[in-house]
C-alpha cells in the first residue's frame, strides 16, 4: 500500500507504526480519528498537525515527518488527550516515544531551546543528585544564549532568597549516576 | 502519625515556602515528617520526554528508600508525586520492570508503604473532619479559585483521583478552612509546565488565561498544590494582573494558626499580604 504526501508518494512503513505500540505500550490502531483529543490540547497552535493527525501519522507509518516536526516537541505532558480519548490511548505516553527515539536517532530537535532544557536539567540532576535550579538555568542561559531573558524576575528570586548560590550534592549521587548509566541501554518496551 | 516524606528538588529552592507551610501545616496537625535522607531527583518532566528508563529508574531509588523506612510516603509536589507514583504503578503491574528494579538497585517491593500526594493523603486519609476542629481563624470572605492543574490529576489510573474534569478535594478542603471555593471551569487545565524557560510566552498565555477565569469566577486569589504550577501562575502573567496565589498549605497554616505563617508571605512574587491580612485581622 501507498500514501500520498506532499513530497510525493511512499510506502506504508508499518514497522513504525509497530515499533511505536510496542515502546509506548498503547494500541495506535484503536484511534478512530474523533479529535477529542485535539479539540482539548492546550498547546495545539504551537505545533504543525493536532494531536489526532499525530495518531494518523503513526498510522501512516510517517517516521520522518513526526520525529523532524516540533509538535513532539512542544508537547508539554499535560495527559489532557489521554484522560478524555473514548478508547483509552495514552498519547503522552506516545509522544515520551517519539521523542525519545528522534534522540536516539540523532535528528535535530525541532524545537532545540526545550531539549536543551531537558539535558540541562538532567546534568544537574547526574552530577548532583538533586536539581539546583540556579546553576541549572545558568547553564541553559549560557547554552542557549538566551542572556537576558528573567534577569529581572531571577534577580527577584534570588533577594527573596528563592535561588540559593551554591549548590549541595548529596552522598546517594552515586547511586543515581548509576541509574543514568542503567538508563543509556536500549529500551525494550513497557 | 508518622509518615515519611519526600520534598523534592523544588521545595530546596523556589518553593521552600511551600516545604515550610507543609512542615507547619504537619505539625499543627500533630503528623510527623520523616524526610527520606538523602533523596534524590524524581527525574520530573525531562526524563520522561526523554529517556523512559531513566523515568522509572530515578523513581525507583526513593522508591527504595520508602520501602527501606517503611513508612507511607507523602508528597507535596504534584509533578514529583506523578513520577514516584507513575513508577509505583509499573512495579505493581508489571513484574518485568519490578525484578530489573529489584535487581539494579539491590532491593525487595512489596504492596505496603505507599506514595501519596499529600493534599489526597490529608483530605481523604486524615480527613476534613479532624482538618476542621483544629481551624482557629476560619477563611472567613475568602473567595478561591482551587487550581489542580495535571500531574496530581492524570491519567486517573496512576493518581487514583476521582474524576479529571472535576475534582473536588481541594474545593472541600479550602470549605473545610471555611473559605468559599468559587465554580470554574479551567481548574484541571494546563500553565505550561516544563516549557516555563524554554516557550516562556506560551506558559504566559496559558497562565494568563487561568489566571483572567479565576478572576472572572470571582475568586480573590488562586491555590493549587505545585511548584511549577505556583511559579509560573506568579511569574508568567501578563502585566498587570495582581490575583495572588496560594499553595494549599500556606492557607492552611493560616487558618490552624502556625506561627510560620509570616515567612511565607515575603517569597512571593505577586504580594498577598492584602488578603493574608485581611484574614488575620477577622
Amino acid at each position: 500500500m501507498y500514501i500520498i504526501t506532499e513530497n510525493g508518494s511512499k510506502a506504508l512503513d508499518l514497522n513504525f507504526t509497530n515499533e511505536i505500540s510496542r515502546r509506548s505500550g498503547e494500541d495506535i490502531k484503536a484511534c478512530f480519528q474523533c479529535q477529542k483529543c485535539a479539540s482539548g490540547c492546550p498547546i495545539a497552535e504551537y505545533g504543525e498537525m493536532d494531536t489526532n493527525q499525530v495518531i494518523r501519522m503513526i498510522q501512516f507509518g510517517l517516521k520522518d515527518e513526526l520525529l523532524k516536526s516540533k509538535a513532539i516537541w512542544v508537547c508539554v505532558g499535560c495527559e489532557t488527550c489521554g484522560a478524555r480519548c473514548p478508547n483509552g490511548i495514552r498519547i503522552a505516553a506516545i509522544m515520551d516515544t517519539l521523542r525519545e527515539m528522534a534522540i536516539e536517532e540523532g535528528i535535530t530537535p525541532a524545537e532545540k531551546d526545550i531539549y536543551l532544557f531537558h539535558q540541562c536539567f538532567l546534568d544537574s540532576a547526574k552530577s548532583l543528585g538533586r536539581v539546583h535550579e540556579a546553576t541549572m538555568l545558568m547553564k541553559y542561559k549560557l547554552k542557549s544564549g538566551h542572556l537576558m531573558d528573567d534577569v529581572g524576575v531571577g534577580l527577584k528570586m534570588f533577594l527573596k532568597g528563592k535561588l540559593a548560590l551554591f549548590p549541595h550534592s548529596v552522598s546517594s549521587k552515586s547511586e543515581v549516576r548509576k541509574i543514568f548509566e542503567w538508563a543509556k541501554q536500549k529500551r525494550s518496551g513497557h | 502519625m508518622k509518615l515519611s516524606y519526600y520534598p523534592g528538588c523544588s521545595l530546596e529552592a523556589t518553593a521552600k515556602e511551600f516545604d515550610s507551610s507543609v512542615r507547619a501545616v504537619s505539625k499543627a496537625l500533630d503528623i510527623e515528617l520523616v524526610e527520606i535522607p538523602d533523596w534524590t531527583c524524581c527525574g520530573a518532566t525531562s526524563a520522561h520526554a526523554t529517556n523512559h528508563r531513566l523515568s522509572v529508574g530515578l523513581p525507583a531509588l526513593t522508591i527504595k528508600q520508602i520501602q527501606k523506612m517503611g513508612l507511607d510516603c507523602v508528597v507535596p509536589c504534584s509533578a514529583c508525586f506523578n513520577r514516584l507514583k507513575t513508577t509505583e504503578y509499573h512495579m505493581i503491574h508489571n513484574a518485568d520492570i519490578r525484578q530489573e528494579m529489584e535487581k539494579t538497585l539491590a532491593f525487595q517491593f512489596d504492596q505496603q508503604p505507599r506514595v501519596y500526594d499529600m493534599l489526597a493523603y490529608l483530605v481523604e486519609k486524615y480527613g476534613l473532619k479532624a482538618i476542621s476542629q483544629k481551624v482557629q481563624k476560619p477563611l472567613k470572605n475568602l473567595k478561591v479559585a482551587c487550581y489542580y492543574g495535571c500531574l496530581s490529576v492524570r491519567p486517573a489510573e496512576i493518581t487514583g483521583i476521582d474524576s479529571t474534569e472535576n475534582p473536588m478535594q481541594l474545593d472541600n478542603l479550602m470549605k473545610a478552612l471555611g473559605a468559599t471555593p468559587v465554580s470554574w471551569s479551567y481548574k484541571v487545565d494546563c500553565c505550561g509546565a516544563g516549557h516555563s524557560v524554554a516557550k516562556s510566552a506560551m506558559v504566559t498565555n496559558l497562565s494568563g488565561k487561568i489566571l483572567a477565569k479565576a478572576r472572572e469566577a470571582g475568586a480573590d486569589a488562586v491555590v493549587n498544590s505545585c511548584p511549577l504550577c505556583q511559579t509560573n501562575l506568579e511569574m508568567r502573567r501578563p502585566q498587570g494582573e495582581d490575583i495572588p496565589v496560594f499553595f494549599f498549605t500556606e492557607l492552611m497554616g493560616l487558618a490552624l494558626g502556625s506561627p510560620e505563617a509570616r515567612d511565607w508571605w515575603n517569597k512571593h512574587l505577586v504580594d498577598p499580604s492584602k488578603i493574608v491580612n485581611s484574614i488575620q485581622a477577622e
